[in-house]
């Protein structure tokens, strides 16, 4: 289960994460975030203050995301990973590829 | 605490993928795994029968068969497929030092495996791709 919220603050996009991201989930985050930058959007922040898990295929769906927005001229930024969706992406050598701010006013502000 | 050999089969189909990591990870609730490990446990496990739903099979349907015991500290997921023989573990694994432009996507799976299993061991045998997947427990 997966669900994705959306508020603008301060021009910034700024989307909430709720659930798992995962193999059955991850689809339906692509799509969102997919027609956001499509649509024009190139100051995003993800909000995982409520999201529990991700897997590759959450990892996934985010580097191909992100790779998007840097091409149009954009920038995908992350905020609140609780301890254990950090660990993950430490693993796979994310934290060092993605933005990743520990509060979403902070992450709004480095725009 | 010691759990005997569970053997259950699943279709290796990627919609069930949630089925069998929640199968699994409700044996190691019942094993006495802390919960942060049994998160390392769903993640290993959603990987792990992701690659076989994707490639072990050239012909779907196909089936996977998940055992699961805990023994001697010792939490283990076994599981076995009749596909094509497919090593996971020969799958490339991304550079994790790479710039975001030149990171490639895929190959994270089993990199995750291997980094959150304390053991990771593939077997052929026979005709079947044996996967085993081992947590101590004492750490």
């Amino acid at each position: 289960m997966i669900q994705v919220s959306e508020r603008k603050q301060d021009g910034v996009l700024i989307l909430g994460l709720e659930g798992r991201l995962d193999a059955s989930t991850s689809g339906i985050l692509e799509k969102r975030l997919l027609g956001t930058i499509d649509g024009g959007e190139i100051k995003v922040v993800l909000d995982f203050s409520s999201l529990d898990y991700i897997s590759s295929a959450g990892l996934r769906v985010l580097l191909m995301a992100a790779k998007k927005s840097k091409g149009a001229g954009g920038k995908l930024v992350l905020a609140c990973l609780k301890s254990h969706v950090r660990e993950v992406f430490d693993i796979a050598g994310f934290s060092s590829i993605l933005p990743i701010f520990s509060a979403s006013d902070e992450a709004v502000n480095s725009f | 605490m010691n759990l005997e050999m569970n053997q259950q089969e699943f279709p290796a189909n990627v919609d069930k993928v949630p089925v069998v990591v929640e199968h699994v990870s409700g044996l190691a609730e019942l094993a006495g795994v802390h919960p942060k490990r049994i998160m390392h446990l769903e993640l290993a496990v959603e990987e792990a029968v992701m690659n076989i739903c994707s490639y072990a099979y050239e012909t779907p349907p196909g089936t996977v068969t998940v055992r699961v015991s805990s023994e001697n500290e010792r939490f283990m997921v076994q599981l076995i497929d009749e596909g094509v023989p497919f090593d996971p573990l020969a799958l490339e694994e991304p550079d994790i030092k790479a710039e975001l432009e030149d990171r490639k996507i895929g190959g994270l799976g089993v990199l995750l495996i291997r980094r959150v299993m304390d053991e990771v061991h593939y077997e052929r045998k026979g005709l079947s791709n044996i996967l085993t997947m081992v947590m101590h427990l004492n750490q």
